[in-house]
């Protein structure tokens, strides 16, 4: 197995700059060691899509290098997947649920049977078993996005990547899928990296976050949540660690957005 | 509104102008327009059902074949010139010609070089019908949402898979109305084919009968042309309404919500 003092994954020096136009990402450096709940954060227009981009390989930096396990990444890696914001775009309206969460496992070639039991037990894990036959179109937005989790979990991952996860529900979902979220790293000892604009959120889940500034985006600081692994959505927020952790980065996040571009 | 009241409404028109020809014609003694009865009487001696298997069934052969044939070749030409930029680039003038020419100006220069046997038909309805078939598939590939290509991408989803699950599926509406257009353009292949050069047929029967000023045999034939075109369509809206269920109800689930 991979050796604990390398980091799962390690941007090193990532930039990006889109053809003829001010850059993106700047020179950013950060690790994200094995297990590890990770979340970035900025002010909104910051480039966190482009840095998601390019950390799971869908995108090719400019400059820098993004490694997994020590091995650079120029294209997405079957040890990481992904979840999306927008739910209702990121799942095929034309199959069923059982399909669209079989997809991964179809583009590796996995026998159907196998499929067939893998999705059904992957759906039991995010509490919607029994759903195989239903279309995504036939769910709420929660239910569509444990889909999308589920759909992301079926191949193992050693790295999970969310984009927004929660941006499109209500919430009370947003706690229900956050709980989720946060007790399947436990079970997989998943790395996850999330990506959100919320800091209530990436501080009540992350172990770790990274604060990014915009025009371009920089990395500003990266702040430990020493708030142990056990969370609870009303005695996690009440501590005071949360609170101070909570001012302490959206002071750092109104500095960089005031600041003259 | 139901589906009984919506298809008592939809024959409201057809019922009254059958009846209304019907009652005009009895007695209106016009060579141009018989009566009712006796086109319906002709159309029975001629197409129930002895000519079906020597003029009807060849020629709904030779138009199944062609479609066929088109779709076959029109899907995976149309993929590749939406999806491969400078192809589309390249043949987008061509489709965009094409689009403006009648498809039956194939018909001379066709029979001309092939002749007028079946093959030639089927030919002539392949290469009209391929057309919309294939400029609809290249719009249908820019229906997948890019979130989706990104999800597949992420997933490494082979490239004919990403072509098969997502493109092809994500631009299926597309492709279907663009084979419809196909069929449409198929039947009018096949009947102005047969009225221009054929031997037989039922596009030919009744262009036969109308210049040796036979208007019952020209009015029977019109009449079977007329039902076969609204029955080849009935039947393909049905299948694509099946095949397109998913289309429907996410957006009856959408305008809900």
């Amino acid at each position: 197995m991979s050796d604990t003092s390398q980091p799962r994954l390690a941007l090193t020096d990532l930039s990006k700059t889109y053809d003829g136009s001010t850059p993106v990402l700047d020179g950013i450096s950060l690790t994200v060691g094995a297990g590890e709940f990770f979340s970035i954060v900025g002010p909104s227009g910051a480039g966190k899509t482009t840095l998601l981009r390019c950390l799971t390989g869908l995108m090719r930096p400019t400059d820098g290098q993004v490694t997994l396990d020590g091995i650079p990444l120029s294209e997405p890696s079957p040890k990481m997947s992904l979840v999306f914001q927008e739910y209702t775009r990121s799942l095929m309206p034309w199959a069923s649920i059982g399909k669209n969460v079989a997809l991964p496992l179809r583009a590796r070639g996995v026998p159907r049977a196998e499929r067939t039991s893998r999705v059904a037990k992957v759906l039991a894990e995010v509490g919607l078993s029994g759903v195989e036959a239903k279309y995504p179109w036939q769910l709420s937005g929660g239910m569509q996005q444990r889909v999308a989790i589920a759909r992301a979990l079926v191949t193992e991952p050693e790295v999970l990547v969310m984009d927004e996860p929660f941006a499109s529900v209500d919430a009370q979902t947003r706690m229900d899928l956050e709980d989720l979220t946060r007790r399947l790293q436990q079970d997989h000892r998943m790395t996850i990296v999330l990506v959100t604009h919320d800091i209530d959120e990436a501080v009540y889940l992350s172990d770790q976050i990274a604060v990014l500034s915009k025009n371009p985006a920089r990395l500003v600081e990266v702040v430990d949540v020493p708030l142990g692994a056990e969370r609870d959505q009303i005695h996690t927020r009440e501590m005071s660690t949360f609170a101070d952790l909570r001012g302490r980065i959206l002071r750092t996040i109104r500095d960089v957005q005031t600041q003259p571009v | 509104m139901s589906l009984r009241s919506r298809v008592a409404l939809g024959l409201v028109v057809p019922v009254a102008i059958v009846v209304s020809y019907a009652l005009w014609s009895a007695n209106a003694a016009s060579p141009y327009f018989p009566p009712l009865d006796v086109i319906l009487t002709r159309f029975r001696e001629l197409w129930l059902f002895d000519l079906v298997s020597s003029d009807v069934l060849p020629s709904l052969k030779n138009l199944g074949l062609g479609l066929l044939l088109a779709v076959i070749a029109g899907i995976p030409c149309g993929a590749i010139l939406g999806r491969i930029r400078w192809m589309g680039e390249m043949f987008g003038p061509l489709l965009d010609f094409w689009r403006s020419v009648p498809p039956i100006m194939l018909i001379p220069p066709l029979v001309l070089i092939l002749g007028i046997e079946d093959s030639a038909k089927v030919t002539i309805i392949a290469v009209g019908s391929f057309f919309p078939v294939c400029v609809a598939t290249a719009d249908g590939m820019r229906q997948a949402d890019p979130t989706l290509v990104d999800a597949a991408r992420a997933m490494r989803l082979g490239p004919l898979k990403t072509m098969v699950d997502i493109y092809l599926r994500a631009g299926s509406p597309a492709i279907l109305g663009g084979i419809q257009i196909g069929l449409q353009a198929a039947f009018v292949l096949m009947v102005a084919s047969e009225m221009l050069a054929a031997y037989r047929g039922i596009g030919y029967l009744t262009m036969q009968a109308q210049v040796t000023f036979d208007s019952v045999t020209m009015w029977a034939g019109t009449l079977l042309l007329a039902l076969l075109g609204f029955t080849a369509n009935a039947v393909f809206v049905a299948i694509r309404n099946r095949v397109l269920s998913w289309h429907t109800g996410m957006r009856v689930s959408r305008a809900s919500s």
